[in-house]
């Protein structure tokens, strides 16, 4: 079972890392990376299984920095629509070339 | 009978992940990754990560969701009804990169294929069942780990106050 949950752990982070290219919707974007993290999660979970009770506590600083990025990066999304009226990254002009 | 499980929640967490990426409205595609987190925890499950099975229902599927779910409903966006992805060119690209990424991890994972049981799963059998499912994560993370921890503790009140300016009104 390890073999095919690190398929699918690719897969969704595929998937995840497709979403964060082509939306445009921030929040989305920012939900695809959630997408990836949870991948991540997975392989190494997956890994454990290999390597030992280490890859789980790993698992637990990931969803730890996942639950704090989220909760900056949702602040930073409604800062944003304050001053746009917008969450579509095509509007964010300030910090692009 | 864990085999087909697996399987079947596989396909869950893979038809959830295409619909967080296809879905038109935010809402739905929050209510797709869900799914693809709740069923997620269920194959944590049966790798035998009792505990990150339950922290991932309740902090990922229940915390952090709700969370998106109100910046949704707050920012008034249920109502996009057309889809925003980028087209042409950029939309082509993103293919190539994702069919790189594939192929790369499709070829590792079909070269290093891993025949069970493993000297890893069994050590992890022993401390469950030693420790428990809470104390089998508790006695690294409380030893050997333990600075990481105190600095995690330290990152999360860096992220609430952070937050709290950022979202603060007259902060900008």
């Amino acid at each position: 079972m390890i073999n095919e949950a690190l398929v699918l752990s690719s897969l969704l982070f595929v998937l995840g890392t497709f979403g964060v290219l082509v939306r445009r919707n921030a929040i989305i974007m920012f939900l695809c990376i959630e997408l990836q993290l949870n991948a991540v999660n997975l392989a190494f979970i997956a890994f454990s299984r290999l390597m030992g009770i280490d890859g789980q506590v790993f698992v637990f600083f990931v969803m730890t920095v996942a639950a704090a990025e989220a909760a900056v990066g949702l602040a930073i999304i409604i800062s944003v629509f304050r001053h746009y009226e917008t969450v579509n990254v095509d509007n964010f002009k300030l910090l692009r070339w | 009978m864990i085999e087909v499980l697996f399987y079947v929640f596989a396909a869950v967490a893979l038809g959830g992940a295409l619909g967080v990426v296809w879905a038109k409205s935010p809402v739905g595609s929050l209510l797709y990754m869900v799914a693809t987190l709740a069923s997620l925890a269920c194959i944590f499950v049966l790798l035998e990560a009792h505990f990150l099975a339950a922290i991932q229902v309740i902090v990922y599927a229940g915390a952090i969701m709700v969370l998106f779910l109100f910046v949704i409903m707050l920012l008034n966006l249920g109502h996009d009804y057309q889809r925003d992805l980028k087209g042409g060119a950029f939309a082509l690209l993103s293919f190539v990169i994702i069919g790189l990424m594939a192929g790369i991890l499709a070829r590792q994972f079909g070269e290093n294929a891993i025949t069970e049981p493993t000297a890893g799963g069994r050590a992890i059998d022993a401390a469950l069942a030693e420790h428990g499912a809470v104390g089998a994560i508790a006695q690294p993370l409380y030893t050997t780990y333990v600075v990481p921890f105190e600095i995690t503790g330290i990152l999360l009140l860096v992220a609430i106050v952070g937050a709290l300016v950022l979202a603060k009104k007259s902060s900008l």
